[in-house]
C-alpha cells in the first residue's frame, strides 16, 4: 500500500510553518521600530544591489516553489490535474436542489479505504459547496458546486470512519442547514492497493 | 475642562474651521464619515462574532446573513474607499501643485457613496436582503428567499457606490491631465508614461544598457503614479460591479411585472469567472496598490527623503498592471468545471506574482525608512509599521491558499477571512490609513490643532495591532480545524477560538472608539460640524497656508497651490 499524505498532516505542517513565519516577521518590525530610531553604528550600509537582487529572486523561489513543492507533496493535486485520465473504481452522484443533498443510496455510502472515489456534484437551482467533514468538524475536503455543471472531484479515503456532508458555499439563510450527518462510511478493512502509476 | 466642554470645543481651543478651503472641508468630511462607517462595520462584526460565540437569541439566519452581506459593503466601500477616496481627492492636487478640477464633483462623491452604503444596509436591516457580496448566480435573484424591494435597494445602494467611484476617478483623471488657466500645458504622453510607470521600466533598461535614463526627473512622483495606476483597477472593477447590478435589476424587474425569465440563462460559471475578475481587483487596485502608493508617500514624508530604488518601484507598478487583470482565477480554485490550465496560470502560477510586487514594496518602504535612521517613533511611523506588518502577514497567507493543494482544504473556511483579508483590511491598509490621517491631521486643519493625548493615540495603536493580529490568528486556527466562514455554528462548536476572537474583536472596536474620542477631544463637535459647512475660499486654493514642513521636506514635486485666505462668497462646497 502506497503511503499518502493525509490532510491532517498537510494542516498541521502549514499551522507549523505560518506561525513560525508569522512570529519571524512580527520580530522582525519590532526590531526594526527599536532600531530605527537609534543612530546607525557607521555609515556602511548591507543594503546592496546584492541584498536587493537577492531578496527578489528569494520571492521568487517562495512564489513559484510553494506549487512545486505542494504538487510534489499533496497527491490530490495531482488527482485534480490528471483527473482526466484517472479512471475511478467507484462514482458517487449527488443531487442538490431546494437546498437538499439527494444522495444516490440510503446513508450511509459505503466506500472502501484506497479505492478511487469519484464525487460527482450537480446542482439543479442554486451554487452550493460540497463538503466532507470528520466528527471532530475538521475538513477531509471541499469543493464548489456550481449548478448545471458536472462538479467532479476524485478523492482516496485513508482512514476509517464515518463522514457528514456539509454545503461549503452560501446559498441563503437555509443553507446553513445543510447537512447529512454520517453520510459515509469508509471502510477500511478491505483494502483496494493503490497502483503506482496513481 | 470637564469632558463635556472638552469634547464640545475641543483641546486648546480645537479647529478653527472659518481658514480651511473648499478641499480640506472636502477631505475631512469624506474621512470623517468613512470613520463612523468603520465603527458601524466593527460593531456589525462583533454582533456576528458574538452569535458565532453563543447565539444571541434575537438573531436568526436570515438577519445574520444580511450582517454578514452588509458588513464588507460598509467596511470597504463606506469606509475604506471614503477615507482613501477623500485622502487621494486633496494629495493629488495638492502633489500636483494644481487645483483639483471639481470640488462641487468631490463633494457629491461622498456624499453619493454614503447614500449607497445607507441604502445598501438598510436593504439588510428592513428586509433581509442576504446575497452575500460575492453575489454568486442565481442567489441575488432567488426570489423564494428575498424578496424583490429588497433586492432593488441593495442594488440601488450599490450602483450609488459605483456612480460616486466613478465621479471620484473622473475627478483625478481630470486633476492630472488637465491644465489650469494660465499654466503651460504638459504634454499628453510624458504624462501617460509616468503614470503607467513606462517611464521607470525604460529607465531600468536604460540603465542595463549603459544608456541615459529615459526621464531623470518623471513628470508625475510615485505615489501619484501608484494612485493613478490603482484607479485603473478601481475604475474596471466600478464597471463589473454595475454590470452586475443591471443583470440583477433586469431579473428583478423581470420578478416584478412577471416576465417569467429563466434564471439559469446566465451561466454560473462564466458570471463567477468575470465578477471575480472585476472584484478581483478591487483587492489589487485599492488594497494593494493604493497601499504601495500610500506607503512611498508617507516614507517619503516621514523621512524627508526620496524614495530608494524609485525605478524599481516604479516598474513594479507597471508589472502590477499586468498582474492584477489575471489573477482572478485564484477564487475558483476548488470549481471543477474550472479548466485546469486557468487554476495552474492565473490561479497558481501569475497570482504568485503578488508576492513579489507587494514584497517590493515592503522591501523598498523599509529600506528608505532605515536609511534615514535615526527617526522619531512619531504617530504616523509606528502605524505604518503596523501597516508593513499586517501585509507582511496577510499576503503570503494569500498566496499560501492560492495553491490547488492547500486550496481543496482551506477554501471557504475561517483561514481566508482571518489571517488572509481581515488581517490586509484591519491591520494592513487600516493601520497605513491610519498613519495618513496622521500625516494630513495638520496639513487639512493648517496646523491648528493640537492632538488631545498622546497616551490615548498609543493605546489606540496597540489595542489596534494586537486585537487585529489576534482575531486573524483565532480564525485562522478554527479555519485550519474546519471552521467555515459563511456558516452558522449554533451548538458553540468553534466557540472555543470564536470567544479568543470576540475578545481581539473588542480590542479592536475600543480602539476604534478611544481613537475617536481622541479625535473629537482634538478638534471639538463644534469643529467637527464646522467642516460640514460651506467654506468661503476659493475652491482653487488647496491649501490656504504654507504647505506643512514634513511635506517641503518630501520634495513633493512642487510647492502646493497656495494663497493667503482670499473670501470668495456663494462657493458651493
Amino acid at each position: 500500500m502506497q503511503e499518502i499524505t493525509t490532510t491532517h498532516e498537510v494542516l498541521g505542517t502549514l499551522k507549523l510553518v505560518y506561525t513560525i513565519y508569522a512570529l519571524a516577521i512580527i520580530s522582525l518590525i519590532g526590531w526594526f521600530a527599536y532600531r530605527v530610531t537609534k543612530e546607525p553604528n557607521s555609515t556602511k550600509t548591507f543594503i546592496t544591489p546584492k541584498v536587493f537582487y537577492s531578496y527578489l529572486a528569494l520571492l521568487v523561489m517562495v512564489g513559484v516553489g510553494i506549487h512545486i513543492l505542494t504538487y510534489n507533496k499533496i497527491p490530490w493535486v495531482a488527482w485534480e490535474l490528471k483527473k482526466h485520465m484517472i479512471k475511478p473504481d467507484r462514482k458517487v452522484e449527488i443531487v442538490v436542489k431546494d437546498h437538499k443533498f439527494h444522495l444516490p443510496e440510503i446513508k450511509p455510502i459505503v466506500l472502501q479505504c484506497g479505492e478511487i472515489v469519484e464525487f460527482n456534484v450537480k446542482s439543479e437551482d442554486l451554487t452550493y459547496g460540497f463538503g466532507l467533514f470528520r466528527k471532530d468538524n475538521s475538513m477531509v475536503f471541499q469543493m464548489q458546486v456550481i449548478p448545471k455543471y458536472d462538479n467532479k472531484l476524485l478523492w482516496i479515503f485513508d482512514k476509517s470512519g464515518k463522514y457528514d456532508i456539509l454545503s461549503t458555499e452560501y446559498s441563503g439563510p437555509k443553507g446553513a442547514f445543510m447537512k447529512i450527518k454520517d453520510a459515509i462510511r469508509v471502510d477500511c478493512h478491505k483494502k483496494v492497493a493503490l497502483k503506482e502509476s496513481r | 475642562m470637564s469632558i463635556k466642554e472638552l469634547l464640545l470645543r475641543g483641546n486648546e481651543g480645537g479647529l478653527d474651521t472659518s481658514s480651511l478651503t473648499p478641499i480640506q472641508k472636502i477631505t475631512l468630511r469624506t474621512v470623517i464619515v468613512g470613520l463612523l462607517f468603520y465603527g458601524l462595520a466593527a460593531l456589525e462584526g462583533m454582533i456576528m462574532r458574538a452569535h458565532e460565540v453563543k447565539p444571541l437569541p434575537m438573531i436568526d439566519e436570515s438577519h445574520f446573513f444580511a450582517i454578514m452581506t452588509v458588513h464588507p459593503i460598509v467596511g470597504i466601500f463606506g469606509s475604506t474607499y471614503l477615507i482613501v477616496f477623500g485622502a487621494f481627492t486633496f494629495l493629488v492636487p495638492y502633489l500636483m501643485k494644481k487645483p483639483l478640477f471639481s470640488v462641487k464633483l468631490a463633494n457629491w462623491t461622498w456624499i453619493t457613496i454614503a447614500t449607497g452604503t445607507i441604502l445598501a444596509w438598510l436593504a439588510g436591516f428592513i428586509y433581509h436582503y442576504a446575497p452575500l457580496y460575492t453575489i454568486y448566480w442565481p442567489l441575488p435573484v432567488d426570489f423564494s428567499q428575498f424578496k424583490i424591494a429588497g433586492g432593488f435597494m441593495f442594488v440601488l445602494g450599490v450602483a450609488l457606490i459605483m456612480i460616486g467611484t466613478l465621479m471620484f476617478i473622473f475627478n483625478i483623471y481630470a486633476t492630472v491631465f488637465y491644465t489650469p488657466k494660465g499654466q503651460k500645458k504638459q504634454p499628453l504622453k510624458p504624462l501617460l508614461m509616468s503614470a503607467f510607470g513606462i517611464d521607470g521600466f525604460l529607465n531600468l533598461v536604460n540603465k542595463i544598457r549603459g544608456k541615459e535614463p529615459y526621464a531623470k526627473e518623471p513628470p508625475l512622483s510615485l505615489p501619484i503614479v501608484a494612485i493613478f495606476r490603482g484607479t485603473v483597477d478601481t475604475f474596471l472593477d466600478a464597471l463589473v460591479i454595475l454590470g452586475a447590478g443591471l443583470l440583477i435589476l433586469f431579473y428583478i424587474l423581470g420578478e416584478a411585472f412577471g416576465w417569467s425569465l429563466d434564471m439559469h440563462s446566465v451561466d454560473s460559471l462564466l458570471y463567477k469567472n468575470v465578477f471575480w475578475w472585476g472584484l478581483d481587483l478591487i483587492a489589487d487596485g485599492l488594497v494593494l496598490i493604493y497601499v504601495a502608493g500610500t506607503w512611498y508617500l508617507l516614507a517619503m514624508i516621514i523621512t524627508g527623503r526620496n524614495l530608494f530604488m524609485q525605478n524599481i518601484a516604479r516598474a513594479a507598478l507597471l508589472l502590477e498592471l499586468v498582474v492584477s487583470w489575471a489573477v482572478w482565477s485564484h477564487h475558483l480554485l476548488s470549481d471543477q468545471p474550472q479548466p485546469e490550465i486557468m487554476k495552474l496560470a492565473s490561479g497558481e502560477m501569475i497570482t504568485a506574482f503578488e508576492l513579489i510586487t507587494q514584497g517590493l514594496a515592503l522591501f523598498i518602504t523599509l529600506v528608505t525608512l532605515w536609511r534615514a535612521r535615526p527617526l522619531k517613533m512619531t504617530n504616523e511611523l509606528k502605524f505604518l509599521l503596523g501597516g508593513l506588518l499586517g501585509f507582511g502577514l496577510a499576503v503570503p497567507a494569500g498566496i499560501i491558499q492560492a495553491d490547488m493543494g492547500i486550496n481543496r482544504l482551506l477554501h471557504n473556511t475561517q483561514w481566508i477571512a482571518g489571517p488572509h483579508f481581515h488581517v490586509a483590511i484591519l491591520v494592513g491598509l487600516t493601520m497605513t490609513l491610519y498613519s495618513a490621517i496622521y500625516v494630513l491631521l495638520p496639513i487639512l486643519t493648517n496646523k491648528g490643532v493640537k492632538l488631545y493625548s498622546q497616551k490615548l493615540a498609543n493605546l489606540h495603536f496597540w489595542l489596534h495591532l494586537i486585537g487585529g493580529i489576534g482575531m486573524g490568528a483565532f480564525m485562522g486556527m478554527a479555519g485550519i480545524d474546519g471552521m467555515l466562514r459563511r456558516h452558522l455554528y449554533l451548538n458553540g462548536e468553534f466557540g472555543g477560538y470564536m470567544f479568543l476572537a470576540a475578545i481581539c474583536g473588542l480590542m479592536l472596536l475600543a480602539a476604534w472608539v478611544i481613537f475617536m474620542f481622541n479625535l473629537i477631544a482634538t478638534v471639538g463637535v463644534k469643529g467637527l460640524l464646522g467642516i460640514f459647512k460651506k467654506s468661503n475660499l476659493d475652491p482653487e486654493i488647496v491649501v490656504p497656508a504654507e504647505p506643512a514642513p514634513a511635506a517641503v521636506k518630501a520634495g513633493a514635486e512642487a510647492t502646493p497651490p497656495t494663497a493667503p485666505a482670499k473670501k470668495k462668497e456663494d462657493i458651493d462646497a
